[in-house]
Parts: C-alpha cells; structure tokens; sequence
C-alpha cells in the first residue's frame, strides 16, 4: 500500500478526539511487514531501511536510529525496548497527543523493533500526569492481544512527573527499580540498560515513524523534508498564537507558513523559543524567513530539540518569563552534581536581581560567566540546557535585561505568564493538518 | 629508666600493656579528632587537605599498631588472666570480665574500619561510609575501658591524658557543630552529636567519682580474688622501692 | 591510546584533593567543585593524575583510555 503523498502522516485519519481503533488503523496505514530474523546475530532488515531513511529520533537527542537499533542488535544479551512517552518538557504535547490518537502507530513502531531484535518485552512508559494517554495505550494493547495476539511483550509502565524523569538513563533507573534520576554514564544505556540488558530506549514518535517506514520504504519518508532532515514531524506550537497545538510539518517549512495554520500569532512577536526550556531564543526581527529545520536554526544557536516552538508576544515581559524560567530549572535540577545545583540556583538568583533592579549591575556578565561554567559538567544535559537557554535570553533579550537592572520592574511584569511549566492542564487544541 | 622486675614476673608486659594502652587512646584521639574536623575545614596552604588526610589516615594506622602491642602485651603477661580470646570476644573473660569486655567492643569495631579502609576500592564508597561511623562508637568504648580496666586510673598521668583526650573530642564537635553544616537538614546530625556528646560527658562526670576513682574499684570492677589479695604488681613494685 | 581524566558528577562531593595534588589540569570552582582539563596526559603529570585519582575519597575522579583518532 503506497503511502499518504502529503501531510497528514502521524496525524492522518485523527479527525475525532478519540483514538484510532486498530481494525481503521488497519484500514489506513495497511498491515504491519513484520520480519522474521534469519539467522541468530544476523543484522535486522529493519536497519537498513531505517539507515536509508536517515531517521533521527525525535525525542530531543536526535540520534540516528538505524545506528541504535544496530548497535543494540549486535549485543548478546536479549536486549529490551523502552517506548518513552514520558514527555517531561512541560511546553511539549506532542507526545501525548499521539498516544491519545494514535496508540496503535506507536504499537506497531514497538511491535516491529521487538520483532527485529527479538526482544524479550517491550516497555511503553508514560508519565503519572497523562491519564489519558496511558488508558488509550493500554486499550489498545488490550485490543490488538485480543485480535491478533500480538502485542503479548508489551506492557505499560507508568513514571512519575518530572521534567528529568524522562531523560534516557534516569527513565531507566526507575525501570530497574531505583529513583527517576540521571546516573553516570557510561555504560550507555544501549549496552546495559533495563535489568543491565542492552536496552533499545527511543521516543514514541520516533517508534510511530519507523512503523509507517516500515510500510512504505524509506524512499517514501525522504518526500518530505529535507536532505539532512528528512521526514515529518510533530511541533507543539504555543505562547502568543491564536490556536496553540500540535501540528504535524514537514521539515524545513517555513515558520510563518506554520504560524498562519495556528492562526496567527495574537501580537507582535518579541521572540520565539525553540526546543523547549532546554533550548534557544531566536530574535522577533530574524523569524521573517525563518525554517523549521535544524540546519536553518543553527545560524541563530537553536534547534528544534523535541518539536517545540513557543512565541513570546511584545506584551509580555521577556525578563519576567525568563526568570520565571531559569527558577523552575533551577528547581526541577536532580541535585546529584555540585555544578548544576548551585549553578543554576546562582543562576536563577542573578535573573531574579536583574528582574527586580537590585543588584550591582554585573549581573549580566555573572549570568554568562555561569553559563561557561556548568556547562558539561553534570551527568546529564540539564545544566547545558539551561546554560543554552540563558545566554541566549541574555543576547535576545539584552535590552529588557538592561532596563529592568536599571529601573527595576515594568508595568508587564505583572502579566499573567504565557511561557507553560506544566501543572495544571492546559486546554490546547488538538491535532491538526500542517503544510510543507 | 628501671623497671622494677619485683613481685611478680609479669610487669614488664603490664607496664607495656598499659603504656602502649595510653598512646594507643592518644592516636586514636588525634585521628577522631582529624575526622570530627574534616579536612575541607581546617586545612590551610601549609597544611593542605591531601596532608591532613594522610596524617588522618597515619595516625590511624599507627594507632591500631599500638593498640596490636596493647593486645599482645597484656595477653602475654602472666599477671592477670588475659587470654587472646578474650581480646577479641568480648565479656567472656575472667578479668574484669565487663571492661576488659569494651575493649574487645572497641577492637573489633576497629578492625572492622581498618580493613574496609584498606580495602577501600573492593568494598566501595557508600560501604566504606557507613562502616565508617562505628569510630564514633569504638572511641567513647575505648575511653570507657581505659577507665574500667586500667589499674593506673587514679594515677595522675592517666588521668591527665584520659581527661585531655575527652576535651579535645568534645571541642572538635563542638567547632563542627558551629560551623560545619550549613543548611537545616543537618539539624539532626548536629543535635545527635551535641547530645551524644553532652550525655557521655555527664555520665563521665557522675559516674567516675563513684566508680573507678571512688574506693575499692579493683574488686568492684571484677578483679579476680587471688590477684586482689597479692596486690597488683605496680603496688607490689611500690613496695619494694619504698619498703 | 591516550589517557586522559574523567570525574563522575555524582559521586564527587568537593573534598578538593585532586586540585591540590595536580593544579596544572585541575581547578575548583566557587563551590569546590573540580574544572577539569581533559586533555591527554603523559610521563609526569600522568603520574601526578595517577595519585590524584587515589586520593579522591569518593572515587568520582578516574583515568579513562581512548583510542586516539588516527592521523589521516
């Protein structure tokens, strides 16, 4: 069965706010090429066709995936498969959204990894705080056991909230029964992972991405996008936009073209943040052509990361919401490594001066000076993240900054914030039908 | 300096015992001192924290030589029934069975920190610590024994040093209650220590004028019939010199 | 094969010896917490580096080898 020649590709078929049933998922997507391992040790067939895909994962880390699955199918052990749909990053709904709509891609994406490795089980993690996605999964599990009895290794494993729960190593140190934090690595998780097996951990977008590779060849995924990002992905759009959400694009289409599907934007954009808190500002002045491929970010220091772009409106207050910011990353820090828990605790109390204009006024330089130095020296990626995330507010942002050390607050301070962090649910608008 | 080699044939291992006894509470002193204190608060650019650490760990295992020859020394002396197994299994002796007991306490709780020290890279860190804690036990044990099972108690110099080396531990945890732990969390440790501290010395206090000062300790203590009626060989010495 | 110094982040609770013992490569920073310079070391600061890592209490700091990328 040939595949959908444009966008929608995730999202197709998920007009209605409930999930795909699998006997339409079928009728859709076509029936899932499962292949038989030949000889033991013998390198999947998957591999391959994932290499000439160049899918890269697309939790944040953007790993190429046929790399991963190959290094974990060379091991000895029988390995495991982790489905991470833990999404921590309180601006990201991507993931959510796809469970909710579209548990069976992520099933097949998971049954066909299994299948390849001949994995013992595969774990579908998903986080205490999305109830909804973790009953459309299980559904689902349940659905296709009693259909065709597949899915008999797959079992849902709920993790508790928290922006680092997510992250690779500490994802599975709470799977082998420890506390959800980051450990030291190496060993890679690919090597020794859950229960010190080699563990095949990858976001559920990416598992959904490999199933519809799977049907329709990796000559189909290169359609879209662009040569060194090839594929669609899901976008979680939010802040000053007239119907936040997640939207499904093809790489390297234009932010604007993006935008003008959400609506517009509902004021003058100041800046716009991408990959999530762990990401970069790029200035209001320079999104005119911006795209949405990483090699067209990476002139202005950002990235995609996990699909998220959020719009700071020139209503608000850039310094409030930053330092709002550069505190909850200072909170949600796991604490283990000196460098990261006292600076970003520095960190954040060098916004909040500048903020409230107190200060000597080397607080600028105090705030890039800390940024050089937590950078790389934690166990995992939280410190350079927010390191990322600070100097470039400080550039963007550099006269706000400025004036508030000066004068201290403004009349927008006071604002009700914009910038998401999670908590209490956030009405967003669901999927919809993006451009390429 | 003679020793005197009258009464009875045994003296000069009582004599060693007991020395080496003393310096053996010294060191191990100086070492719970070094630790109380830790060495990311008190070393300066003359005494930096890899030399006070070294010295921590010298004077430890200089200790525990000492503290070899205090064993060996008292179980080869023929005065008072010591033998090596008492040294190790403690209250089964018939010596002051009690306070000789503390000692062996005290030695086996050393011998359990000095090996897992040794051996610090085969057990790993957080085994390492936890065993680790028992110096704040093996110490006050240790203190306690010297004043149970010394026959020199009353003596001055005993005393003296006894006296010096519980000021000095007291003042360690006093300086690191006041000025090492920021932050509240560490409210239950510093409380425990000042406690621990300040119950000990109380009971010290009281006790001590009753007990092993007070009249007739040797026979309260546990000392075996036939020995309290020949006398210990420091009085029999006494003796001789005066007599 | 070069070698060169790797500190676990996790285990290390800023006692501060290895800076003391090999200032060339290591400094602390505000906190105590050790800046590591992982460039390869060789004949006498990779003895001093060897010490450095003894000494470390938590045994956070580490000789790590890596094969060294060929020259083209």
């Amino acid at each position: 069965m040939s595949g959908p020649e444009r966008l929608p590709r995730l999202l197709a078929g998920t007009g209605e706010r409930r999930a795909i049933g699998y006997d339409d998922h079928l009728a859709l997507h076509g029936e899932l090429p499962l292949e038989r391992r030949r000889r033991r040790r013998a390198e999947p067939r998957l591999v391959e066709e994932l290499e000439l895909a160049g899918l890269r994962g697309r939790g944040g880390g953007g790993f190429p995936t046929a790399s991963k699955l190959r290094a974990v199918a060379r091991a000895r052990r029988g390995p495991v498969v982790v489905v991470n749909a833990t999404e921590g990053e309180p601006a990201s709904r991507k993931d959510r959204v796809l469970c909710e709509l579209a548990p069976h891609l992520i099933l097949d994406g998971a049954e066909l990894v299994t299948r390849a490795l001949d994995a013992d089980c595969a774990l579908v993690c998903v986080c205490e705080s999305a109830p909804e996605g973790a009953v459309a999964l299980s559904d689902a599990i349940e659905e296709r056991r009693r259909l065709d009895g597949s899915c008999t290794r797959t079992a849902l494993r709920t993790i508790p909230h928290g922006y680092l729960a997510g992250q690779e190593s500490a994802l599975v140190a709470h799977l082998n029964g420890g506390p959800a934090l980051p450990t030291f690595t190496p060993p890679m998780v690919f090597e020794q992972g859950v229960g010190r097996r080699p563990t095949f951990l990858s976001n559920a977008e990416t598992f959904a991405h490999v199933a519809l590779i799977a049907r329709h060849g990796a000559r189909w995924f290169r359609e879209l996008g662009t040569t060194e990002q090839p594929g669609s992905a899901l976008v979680t759009l939010s802040g000053a936009v007239a119907r936040p959400g997640v939207y499904e694009i093809a790489y390297g289409a234009e932010l604007s073209s993006l935008v003008a599907a959400a609506g517009g934007a509902t004021e003058p954009v100041r800046a716009a943040l991408f990959g999530g808190y762990a990401g970069a500002w790029i200035d209001g002045s320079q999104l005119n052509r911006a795209a949405l491929a990483d090699e067209h970010l990476a002139a202005h220091g950002a990235s995609l990361g996990a699909g998220v772009v959020l719009l700071l409106g020139e209503e608000s207050c850039p310094v409030a919401e930053v330092t709002r910011i550069a505190r909850w990353l200072a909170g949600q820090s796991a604490r283990q490594c000196g460098p990261c828990l006292h600076g970003l605790d520095a960190l954040a109390e060098a916004f909040g001066r500048i903020a409230e204009g107190g200060g000597e006024g080397g607080d600028l330089d105090r705030v890039r000076r800390l940024c050089s130095l937590v950078r790389r020296r934690g166990a995992c990626s939280h410190p350079d993240g927010a390191a990322r995330f600070a100097l470039s507010a400080a550039e963007v942002f550099a006269e706000e900054l400025a004036d508030h050390a000066r004068y201290g607050r403004c009349p927008d301070c006071d604002r009700h914030p914009h910038l998401p962090l999670g908590g209490a649910r956030q009405d967003v608008a669901r999927e919809r039908v993006s451009l390429s | 300096m003679n020793v005197p080699l009258a009464a009875s044939g045994g003296s000069a291992y009582w004599f060693l015992t007991r020395s080496t006894g003393a310096v053996a509470l010294l060191l191990l002193t100086i070492a719970v001192v070094l630790g109380v204190l830790d060495v990311r608060r008190t070393s300066t650019p003359r005494w930096p924290r890899f030399v006070l650490d070294s010295l921590h760990r010298n004077v430890s295992l200089l200790a525990m030589c000492f503290l070899a020859l205090h064993v060996l020394t008292a179980v080869l002396d023929s005065f008072a029934p010591i033998s090596l197994l008492d040294a190790f299994l403690p209250f089964a002796g018939s010596y002051r069975p009690f306070w000789l007991g503390l000692g062996a306490v005290a030695l086996d709780l050393l011998l359990a920190v000095t090996l897992t020290s040794l051996m610090r890279r085969r057990f790993g860190y957080s085994s390492w610590r936890a065993v680790h804690w028992l110096t704040y036990a093996s110490w006050p044990i240790a203190l306690l024994h010297g004043f149970g099972t010394g026959s020199d108690v009353k003596a001055a110099w005993l005393l003296v040093i006894s006296i010096a080396c519980l000021l000095a531990v007291l003042l360690a945890i006093l300086a690191r209650v006041t000025s090492g732990w920021p932050g509240g969390h560490r409210r239950l440790r510093r409380g425990a220590a000042l406690g621990g501290a300040g119950a000990f010395s109380l009971f010290l206090a009281l006790w001590l004028p009753g007990g092993p000062l007070g009249a007739e300790w040797a026979r309260r203590s546990g000392t075996p019939q036939k020995l309290l009626k020949h006398g210990s060989p420091v009085v029999g010495a006494q003796k001789a010199r005066h007599g | 094969m070069s070698t060169s110094l790797r500190l676990n982040p996790i285990a290390c609770e800023a006692h501060g010896m290895c800076a003391e013992l090999l200032p060339e490569r290591i400094s602390l920073d505000e906190w105590g917490y050790p800046v590591i310079d992982g460039k390869p070391l060789s004949g006498e600061a990779l003895r001093h580096a060897e010490r450095a890592v003894k000494s470390c209490p938590t045994f956070a700091l580490m000789l790590e080898r890596r094969a060294t990328a060929r020259a083209s």
